[in-house]
């Protein structure tokens, strides 16, 4: 993609391919005997998709950024995020490196604005 | 031959199933936005449809990146929701038209629209949510639905002016279907939200409500711009309006809105309903 976006990333083929894996793994997801065995045992679940190192060490530390670097997808990564419990004003925060509340008055801005 | 009686264009937030499922729409948080669908309530008690038509984008139920289809139509004879990953709770299954859906197929294939298509299909809450937020109650759907699935997980995605032309070959299809079914197109989606990278959080409400008054006066106003270009002034997934352009293409007679209503935020998502009467 020619066009440049701050702080976005297009999920194009070159992302879809690098991130293969791990999408992968967080599709599985959608079947919760899947999202049991990963809490069971989230080295061997992702050993068992054949996560990229990069990708591991994402998931490991719970950065979405990281994950998005990785090739994670926004659609996929969500079925992870539902895992650890954090809901999208979580996710939304951890990101923009804002508090949650910060993040949700951010939110309520912009229907004032 | 059938008639298309209007379009109806609605956000379809997760976090809404979980407002429906606990009954919270009269919630201070929710009922600017469950307070809007009253007036389409009443069009749709008093209109009838026999069909709905479903335009909307599947968030990696149904389609994994190994086969992404650009265009996908639903030809089964009924639609299940499930488990997403993240604890919104399944609806009731959704019936089918199948006539419908193979004479859309052939119909739009005819029209060069090469078209995947699904004889089995799970539907996910860009489905099931409108259905819901349409057709409050206990799951009894007064309706039978096709599901136009569109792809805005992997880009290339088709741009605003392909997808105004799909709209278009949409209306074409059912109006030469030797039925007497009157059919409702819903296009689910939008409007500006970015859940994704630094720019998480990004709404644009100026650009959202030129988009809505452009669907009534200048319908294809928002073909001018590429998806990048979308993007950039809508959000990662405020590319969704893609199918808002498609319901509002497909509306090929007397076209007259008839309501809108628009909310920030849902969750992250500016929302965002509209309805149009088709006669």
């Amino acid at each position: 993609m020619s066009h440049s976006i701050p702080g976005t990333t297009l999920f194009d083929g070159a992302m879809a391919r690098k991130g293969y894996a791990l999408n992968k793994m967080c599709f599985s997801f959608n079947d919760a005997a899947n999202r049991e065995a990963f809490l069971r045992d989230e080295d061997g679940f992702c050993a068992r998709y054949q996560l990229t190192p990069a990708q591991r060490e994402a998931v490991r530390s719970r950065s979405v950024l990281a994950m998005l670097d990785a090739g994670g997808n926004a659609y996929y990564l969500a079925k992870l995020a539902g895992i650890f419990g954090l809901d999208m004003q979580d996710i939304g925060a951890q990101q923009t490196g804002m508090s949650k509340e910060a993040f949700q008055a951010k939110l309520l801005e912009a229907g004032r604005a | 031959m059938a008639k298309i009686v209007g379009g109806i264009m609605t956000s379809h937030v997760p976090m809404l199933g979980r407002a429906i499922a606990r009954n919270l729409q009269g919630d201070a948080y929710f009922k600017p936005w469950f307070d809007g669908f009253a007036a389409v309530h009443r069009w749709l008690a008093e209109v009838k449809p026999d069909v709905a038509v479903m335009v909307y984008n599947d968030h990696g139920l149904n389609f994994f990146l190994d086969k992404m289809p650009t265009f996908a139509v639903g030809a089964a004879p009924q639609y299940r929701n499930a488990d997403e990953g993240w604890g919104i709770p399944v609806l009731p299954a959704f019936e089918g038209d199948v006539d419908l859906s193979w004479h859309l197929i052939e119909s739009l294939v005819n029209d060069e629209f090469d078209l995947t298509t699904c004889q089995e299909m799970l539907v996910d809450h860009a489905f099931t949510l409108p259905m819901a937020m349409l057709w409050p109650g206990n799951g009894a759907w007064p309706v039978r639905t096709v599901p136009v699935c569109i792809n805005t997980v992997q880009y290339p995605l088709a741009s605003a002016k392909r997808c105004w032309k799909l709209g278009e070959a949409i209306g074409r299809a059912v109006h030469s279907w030797k039925n007497d079914a009157r059919v409702v197109v819903i296009g689910t989606g939008g409007l500006s939200h970015q859940l994704d990278g630094e720019r998480a959080g990004f709404i644009n409400k100026e650009f959202d409500l030129r988009f809505m008054a452009s669907l009534e006066s200048d319908p294809q106003w928002a073909t001018r711009y590429s998806n990048a270009e979308l993007v950039e002034k809508t959000g990662t997934q405020g590319i969704e309006l893609l199918m808002w352009l498609i319901t509002r293409a497909a509306l090929n007679g007397r076209v007259s809105k008839l309501h809108s209503n628009y909310h920030i935020p849902i969750s992250n998502t500016a929302a965002g309903l509209m309805l149009f009467d088709n006669q």
